[in-house]
Formats: structure tokens, sequence, C-alpha cells
């Protein structure tokens, strides 16, 4: 994708609301998370250790992420397949974002595709947690950019 | 089966006409914890609307209703355990704390540095951590008997790790993330011939056995009250006396103390040198009704109903392609934990939960045993005296469409 073209996060949001709006059940939803599972950005294997672990989760998931001309690039994995779709969800709308973007970014739109209930902590998904590591991915890399 | 009147037990448990996500509550759940039947709700609601009144302290009328009320739990909880005396019944607030305290106040008495405790390697969280604690501060060494490949508990090797150093054995009368039953009787006997006391941790027992403390001969044996269909927050710890005379209290307060001044302070009788502070009085009614009940239906002809639904459930499960089933122990008690085929409990969870069916996804606190299979959970299944072979059906209905998802 030329970088030109990079949306911004309300953008990437409205669209994944769209996606999921056209489920009427949560079984299609559920389907189509799988699916958004299967297609996850994949963490290169020499990133997949113990120090990329996030906690908090009842299955296992490791995030990388990297800077590159002042945007962020985030990749992932998890040995469940739904939590996989939930992290694929996230880096769609972080993905090539600027650290300030992804600090500022309210993630609302979880609510909006009823995902909701992803966040509550006894679910331990680790959705919350991701959201947490992503933004203090973004928060290292604006204050390594700044010292820079 | 005869006189096990199914219906007339599912009507006793308001829950069950829940619905979730619009459709029938399938609560499979049960070794989490398990429902409640309609006359321990009540109980707890009298104590509150006609009785509350803290115990043990005053002369008036409603504190000692209350007082007679909760020490008649105490004498019930003797005569359905078999305890020789009803100061060995410790209310507390459920398996952890019981195990706790005897970590706490056995230890600090009897266990010295160079000591050994022993537990099995299917031991829930709450049945580890407090000895390896305990050991760490004593200099002591926690010793493990291993289990075998069905998750059985290997009684030779047991026999190999007793010896003069061992000075107690706490082990789990039932594996709460695999079903399966330990030998307590034997365990305890042998230990015995070592002068060794023996804990049981009877979370998962009491809900499908009669225990009887003195034919078992074991020296404590704890467990909770809400896995037995009364409420959260009490438990019971049975101890022979001559341990918990011997032992030291663990936790200072009101109502455990004897005489009180600036420099001295000396301690109640059993029970209450255990019982500090205000006890759960609710829970302890509510425990009681539920006893009531549990006796009234009988806990041979529950875990008779319940065996049978768990091979029911067993033989169903094994007919889905791809479903394997942890721990196989030729001795189980109404727990299934289950795989399916490589998809991550986890994700099957999520997908059973939303059929409206509970059960439990994960480690199960008990994440050593779990390694020894080298797998990162399972998908429990556990089933108390409501459930029917019909929500087993559900089930199996259930991992079929997660199969169609994920496969």
């Amino acid at each position: 994708m030329n970088k030109m073209d990079v949306k911004n996060i309300e953008e990437i949001e409205a669209e994944i609301i769209a996606e999921f709006d056209l489920f009427d059940d949560w079984m299609d939803k559920y389907n189509y998370l799988i699916e958004m599972g299967r297609e996850t950005p994949l963490i290169d294997p020499k990133f997949k250790i113990e120090n990329n672990l996030i906690s908090g989760c009842q299955s296992r998931v490791w995030l990388h992420a990297k800077f590159e001309d002042g945007k962020i690039i985030f990749t992932a994995d998890s040995d469940a397949v739904i939590t996989k779709g939930i992290a694929n969800i996230l880096i769609r709308v972080m993905n090539n974002q600027t650290p300030d973007a992804i600090i500022n970014a309210e993630f609302e739109f979880v609510d909006q595709i009823g995902l909701k209930e992803h966040l509550s902590p006894t679910r331990s998904n680790g959705l919350l947690s991701m959201i947490k590591q992503m933004k203090l991915y973004a928060l290292a890399f604006k204050t390594k950019s700044a010292q820079a | 089966m005869q006189d096990f009147d199914i219906q007339k037990i599912r009507g006793d448990f308001p829950i069950l006409q829940r619905k979730i996500y619009d459709r029938p509550l399938v609560y499979l759940d049960n070794a989490a914890t398990n429902q409640k039947p309609q006359a321990v709700i009540d109980a707890i609601v009298k104590y509150y609307s006609e009785d509350n009144a803290n115990i043990h302290r005053g002369v008036h009328y409603l504190s000692q209703i209350s007082t007679v009320a909760f020490e008649n739990t105490r004498k019930n909880f003797q005569e359905y355990l078999n305890a020789a005396e009803h100061y060995e019944v410790v209310f507390t607030k459920g398996t952890t704390e019981a195990i706790n305290l005897v970590a706490q106040a056995f230890g600090k008495k009897f266990i010295h540095e160079g000591d050994e405790i022993i537990v099995s390697a299917l031991e829930h969280h709450s049945n580890l951590v407090p000895w390896q604690i305990l050991c760490e501060e004593k200099k002591a060494k926690l010793k493990i008997v291993p289990v075998n490949d069905k998750g059985e508990f290997v009684f030779e090797e047991f026999e190999k790790l007793l010896n003069e150093k061992t000075k107690l054995v706490s082990v789990a009368h039932v594996s709460n993330a695999l079903g399966s039953i330990n030998p307590i009787k034997k365990i305890i006997d042998k230990a015995h011939e070592f002068d060794v006391p023996v804990m049981i941790d009877g979370a998962q027992g009491i809900p499908h056995f009669k225990i009887d403390v003195q034919d078992l001969d074991c020296d404590f044996y704890a467990f909770s009250g809400h896995k037995f269909y009364a409420p959260m927050g009490v438990g019971v710890l049975y101890g022979k006396e001559k341990w918990l005379n011997e032992m030291f209290p663990y936790q200072f307060g009101g109502e455990m103390v004897d005489q009180v001044s600036f420099e001295k302070t000396s301690f109640n009788v059993l029970p209450f040198k255990f019982e500090a502070g205000t006890p759960n009085v609710e829970a302890v009614l509510g425990l009681d009704a539920a006893l009531t009940y549990v006796k009234e239906i009988g806990v041979e002809k529950i875990a008779k109903y319940e065996n049978e639904l768990l091979e029911y459930a067993t033989a169903e499960l094994l007919k889905i392609e791809g479903v394997r089933i942890i721990g196989t122990a030729k001795e189980k008690a109404s727990v299934l934990s289950f795989l399916i085929g490589e998809i991550h409990p986890y994700d099957a969870g999520m997908i059973i939960d939303k059929l409206g069916i509970a059960v439990r996804t994960g480690h199960h606190c008990a994440q050593p045993i779990l390694d020894h299979f080298n797998i990162p959970g399972t998908i429990r299944a556990s089933f108390s005296m409501y459930n029917t072979k019909e929500e087993i059906d559900q089930l199996v209905k259930a991992i079929i469409q997660v199969k169609s998802m994920f496969e």
C-alpha cells in the first residue's frame, strides 16, 4: 500500500464497523473473526519470544512493533484463533499510524462491533492488554524519536 | 434411577430457569462452584429478615438464637463427617483459607529446617503454593508425588518419598482439573506408618462422597461450602483435636481470645481460637441448609447419578472425531477435561459459551498437571445432581459446531 493512501484511525474503524454490520448473528461475527485471525500479519518467528508475550491472556499472544518513517508497524501471533482475529483488527487500525494517533485513539469501535464483552477482564483474552501494549510501544517510539 | 427425581431436583434450583443468550442455561461448571437450591437462598433471606445479630457475644434474644443456629451447624457437620468432637469442626472462608491456616499454624510449630512436606503433582494451586511458601520460610523441602499418563497418583513413588524427615502429607481427594480420585485411605494409612499426619484437600471430594473422618483417620480435611450447594465465603476445616490443640492461632482479634491485657493475651479454646473476628454467619446457616438438602436426597444417590452422567458424557464425547480426554484415571468423579483436535481451549470455550453452555477453559488453577500433559489448558465440563443427559447432548452438539468453525 502506498503510504499516501493510509487512512486515519477513525476511517479504518468506520470500515470495520461497516463490515461487522453485515452480520446479523454472533456466529457469523465469530466466523469473520476467525477468518481475520487467519490473516493476521504474522510476527517474525525470531520475535516470538517470552519478552514479546502479552500477559493477562488465557491464550498466548505475541506482539512486535517496529518504527519506520514516523509510522509504527505491528505484527502478532496467538495460539488461539479468536484472539488472533482480535489482534488483527487492532493491527488493521493501528498499522502505519503515527505514535500520537495511537496514543490518542479511544478504540470505541470495539463496542460497536459487538466485541464489548471482550473488554471485560474476566474474559482474559487480552484485548485490553493488547491495546495497552500497543499504546506503550507508541509512547516508547515517540519518546525515542523526540530524543533522536 | 429410582427415587432420584431429576425434575423435582431441577425445580429446586431457581437459576436453572435462566436463559443465556436466549438459550436455556446448561451449567456444566460445577467443579468451579455449583448452584444453590431455594432452601439455601431462603436460609440467607430468613437470617437477614428475621434473625440477624452478632453471635457468641450478646445476651439478647437475637444474638442467642443466631449463636444457637451457628453452633448447631457445627454439630450437624460433626455428625455428618463423623468427627469425634464438635470443636474439631472449624469454620473458615473456604478450602484455601483452611489450607493456609494449617500451613501457618501447623507449620509454625511442627516444620523445621530440613523437614519434608509431600504433595502430589495434581494439586490445585491452593494446595501447593501455601506449602511452597512455608518450605521457603522454614528451609524445608517440598516433595512431589508424580502422576502417570492417566492422571493417577503413583502410590509406589509416594512410598519412596516417605521417610523420617517427612512431617506432613497434603493431597487432594479429587483432582479439580482431571477428576482423578486419589486413594486417600491408602495414603493416610501408609503415612501413619511413619507417624506423618495427612491433610486432605476435599474441595472436590465433599460434593461426591460421604466423608467419615474417623474411618479415614485423616488428620485434616478441608472443603468449601460453595462447591457443596452452599454460599460462597464459608468452608470447613476438620482437624484432629490433638493437632488443633497444639497449633498456635494464625489470626488474632475478637472471639479467639480468653483474657487480654496490655502485657499478655491468652487464647480461647477450640474451635474459637481459629475463628478470629465475626464469622460469615449467613453463609454458615446457608451451609446448614445445604447439608440438610444433600442429606434428604442422599450423597450416595447423588454420586451414583453423577457417575452415570460422567460415563455417558465420556462415551458420547469419544464418538466425536478428534476429541481427546485428558485424565483417564480408573477412578474419576464428575469432571471431564478434554481437547478438540488442535483447537485452542479458549477458542472452543468462546463458542460453547455463546451456545448457552457454561464450561471452564484454561489451566483450572492447576498449571503443573497441565505441564505434565504438555498442553496449555483444557475444556472442562463438570457435572452435578441437576444436570441431565439432554444437557450433555447439547454439549456434544456444541463441540461439533466448534469443529465446523475451526477445522
